[in-house]
């Protein structure tokens, strides 16, 4: 990779290393998956609260859980930010102030706005809080982009419509914080610019309540002279605009260099093995290359890594070109998930080898799983004799959140997990 | 009582004439490359046709520069407002901050309209916006009326709405429709389709019938109904709502013409003497359905209906 931006990295010891390292920021739904998110290698994650964001079938947090989540990340080292990203109708401007007041209380770094009353009244009520731009703005060009540095944030989110080129330009152009989206699943419209729900199903997409008609099958037609002909036959796929879902792990080289400050992943709604997996190898990725990037080269087992959580088919969307139909999935709606999370490690003791872990999908002994965590190498190994909780030996663990315990091979931690394949069914 | 501003976008500038005969206020015009889903794309000359046409009945053209831009033609909006300044535009419609940077820059006397059509939920932001430059705000589509009469009495800038027509649900950067037909293997459709603006999504589930088109800006997809209170104005402009717009996208000249010649006399009724427009109202609307198209049925947008999330 080229240098494009000589502020991005030094000399040492006639090596070039990469001394402005972006952040890694992960998605958390819930308290548990921010817990794995920091520990997984995230330099911050982003949360949703009760209110103002645009989850509202996530989890999300009370003020104590924030307070809580923050409290952890600081002894990671990693921040929290709050997604306060609506926008929001007259009847939400109530109860704004005190919200906002909360979230700083809770030792908030930051907010991700979109809806300029939020932004204004958080410089106003928690002026200690950095404010974000959310991505709901489509912010797609330079000069906006000046026009928000010049309101005073701290940073923006871009649109998932600007190119590595365009980034590149708005970098060289103005001095504020670049957010952007490097891996999950994304609209198809420009974001804040589709209120398919609202028309098909009177939820407001803008508010939280989106219901994903851009996922649905339609049926294509022609008016011609008052009459509607078809524009498909029967054998064809019916019209989509289902997109495939972002990963831009080979471009996360010229990110660095073009000197994007944070890298999103996307995904408040996914699993904690969803989270753990994409982000270990996005850490990775941002570890290997920041050390050397002369010698850097994307590995194998990092793509197939990301593949065992995979939803759907991927993509590189915009960063990289214009999507084309091939970033589409036409007739497709099922999941391509090859792995499942089968179990979550609480405790391992050394000198039997014995591990405990909490079941998160059934599992049984014979069977091949595979161990991964921040601070090991992956492995796999056959599960042999399996006890639950009162030393009984079972056969399979069927239940969830079952204590199960069995000899593993090589040292475990608490927070490892264990993943297994799942089998193909005919 | 102060009547609202009858604001219309026309198909050409032969159609400016007649609507202002119909009587309309003020037109939207703009060319593709700056503007979101025009009636019609006007290149410069037109612009400044139709500004003369318009202006001779002492009437107002705002301008569209409304688009998401990216880097390519930020460029060229300074250009642009000083070109739409020249050809006497009475004011400029803007969604992009880039737009109101630019204007700062070369056009700081320019009239400016704030319209993003999906996110002017709040009065609050209106006025945000308001503060920065922005002399009127156009709000979302997806409101109540009694929202809107919230953010009237609320407002510090003045307010428009869109009382007819259809709205755009969805807006994307994809080449969605190009993409369908080279999957299909029919690439050859992509040109042959690239003008005509007839397309239709069913959804089998709910019936309806979206409008959908490619430009420019990407792909469009609108409302399965066009939208008409025609029999509804009299709290509206009891709010004071500055101004009422009629949407021309993908109709004909002759009815865009027809329903503002309606909506002249609704208005001008219902101003002046509120018992003969209650007396004359269901005339009116049973006068628009009469030339509407069997696919577009009327409903009443988002006026009386109540969203949740």
């Amino acid at each position: 990779m080229a240098i494009i931006n000589d502020k991005i990295s030094t000399i040492i010891d006639g090596k070039r290393v990469i001394v402005k390292k972006p952040e890694l920021l992960a998605p958390a739904g819930n308290l548990e998956k921010l817990k794995v998110a920091v520990h997984y290698g995230a330099d911050a994650v982003f949360i949703g609260g009760q209110e103002y964001g645009l989850r509202s079938n996530a989890g999300n947090f009370t003020l104590e859980e924030m307070k809580e989540g923050v409290e952890f990340a600081r002894e990671y080292g990693a921040k929290i930010y709050v997604t306060t990203n609506i926008f929001a109708h007259n009847e939400n401007m109530d109860g704004l102030e005190e919200y906002l007041r909360g979230i700083a209380s809770a030792g908030v770094a930051g907010i991700i706005v979109a809806d300029p009353l939020i932004i204004e009244t958080c410089k106003r009520v928690a002026p200690n809080v950095e404010i974000h731009l959310s991505t709901q703005q489509s912010l797609s060009n330079w000069k906006a982009v000046k026009f928000w540095k010049e309101e005073g944030l701290h940073r923006v989110v871009l649109a998932r419509e600007t190119s590595g080129d365009e980034i590149q330009e708005m970098k060289e152009k103005v001095d504020i914080e670049i957010e952007t989206f490097i891996h999950g699943a994304m609209c198809i419209a420009y974001s804040g610019r589709c209120v398919l729900s609202n028309h098909m199903t009177a939820r407001d997409s803008n508010r939280g309540g989106c219901c994903q008609s851009c996922r649905w099958d339609y049926d294509l037609y022609e008016v011609d002279n008052m009459e509607e002909k078809a524009l498909y036959s029967e054998e064809d796929a019916p019209f989509a605009m289902s997109p495939k879902d972002l990963k831009l792990i080979e471009s996360i080289p010229r990110m660095i260099e073009v000197g994007i400050d944070s890298l999103k992943v996307e995904g408040r709604m996914k699993s904690i093995h969803y989270v753990a997996t994409v982000v270990s190898v996005y850490r990775k990725v941002i570890d290997a290359y920041c050390a050397d990037p002369e010698n850097f080269k994307i590995k194998q087992e990092w793509l197939d890594e990301l593949d065992k959580c995979a939803n759907r088919e991927t993509a590189t969307a915009f960063f990289e070109g214009v999507p084309g139909h091939e970033e589409q999935m036409f007739g497709v709606h099922g999941k391509k998930t090859k792995f499942d999370f089968a179990g979550l490690v609480l405790d391992y003791h050394e000198e039997s080898g014995m591990v405990t872990l909490q079941q998160r999908n059934y599992f049984q002994s014979g069977q091949e799983v595979e161990f991964f965590g921040p601070e090991m190498e992956n492995f796999t190994q056959v599960v042999d004799k399996i006890w639950d909780e009162k030393g009984n030996e079972i056969e399979a663990a069927r239940h969830p959140l079952q204590i199960i315990k069995f000899k593993v091979e090589r040292p475990l931690r608490p927070r490892n997990m264990m993943r297994k394949e799942l089998v193909v069914k005919s | 009582m102060k009547k609202p501003e009858l604001l219309v976008t026309p198909l050409s500038s032969a159609h400016i004439k007649e609507l202002c005969e119909a009587g309309a206020d003020a037109f939207i015009i703009g060319e593709q490359r700056y503007g979101l889903r025009l009636a019609a794309d006007f290149s410069r000359e037109e612009c400044q046709e139709a500004i003369r046409i318009a202006h001779d009945y002492d009437k107002k053209v705002y301008i569209a520069v409304n688009a998401i831009f990216h880097n390519d033609k930020v460029d060229e909006l300074n250009d642009y407002l000083l070109f739409c300044q020249e050809a006497g535009a009475d004011a400029i419609v803007f969604g992009d901050p880039a737009v109101l940077m630019a204007a700062r820059e070369s056009t700081p006397n320019l009239p400016l309209h704030w319209n993003t059509e999906t996110t002017a939920t709040n009065y609050f932001t209106c006025n945000y916006w308001g503060q920065r430059g922005a002399k009127r705000a156009v709000l979302a589509r997806e409101l109540s009326m009694d929202a809107i009469v919230e953010m009237k009495e609320n407002a510090e800038v003045e307010i428009e709405i869109q009382v007819h027509g259809m709205t755009c649900m969805f807006q994307s950067k994809r080449s969605l429709l190009g993409n369908y037909f080279l999957y299909q293997g029919k690439a050859l459709q992509i040109e042959n389709r690239k003008e005509q603006k007839n397309m239709l999504l069913h959804d089998v589930e709910r019936d309806n019938k979206y409008p959908i088109f490619e430009d420019d800006n990407g792909t469009h997809i609108m409302s399965p109904n066009d939208m008409c209170i025609i029999d509804e104005l009299q709290e509206m402009i009891d709010a004071g709502v500055d101004s009422f717009k009629i949407e021309g996208v993908l109709q004909k000249p002759d009815y865009v013409t027809n329903v503002t010649a309606l909506y002249r006399k609704a208005i001008d009724a219902c101003a002046a003497d509120p018992e003969a427009y209650e007396a004359q109202k269901d005339q009116w609307l049973e006068a628009i359905e009469e030339v509407q198209q069997p696919h577009r049925p009327l409903d009443t947008g988002f006026f009386f209906k109540e969203t949740v999330y």
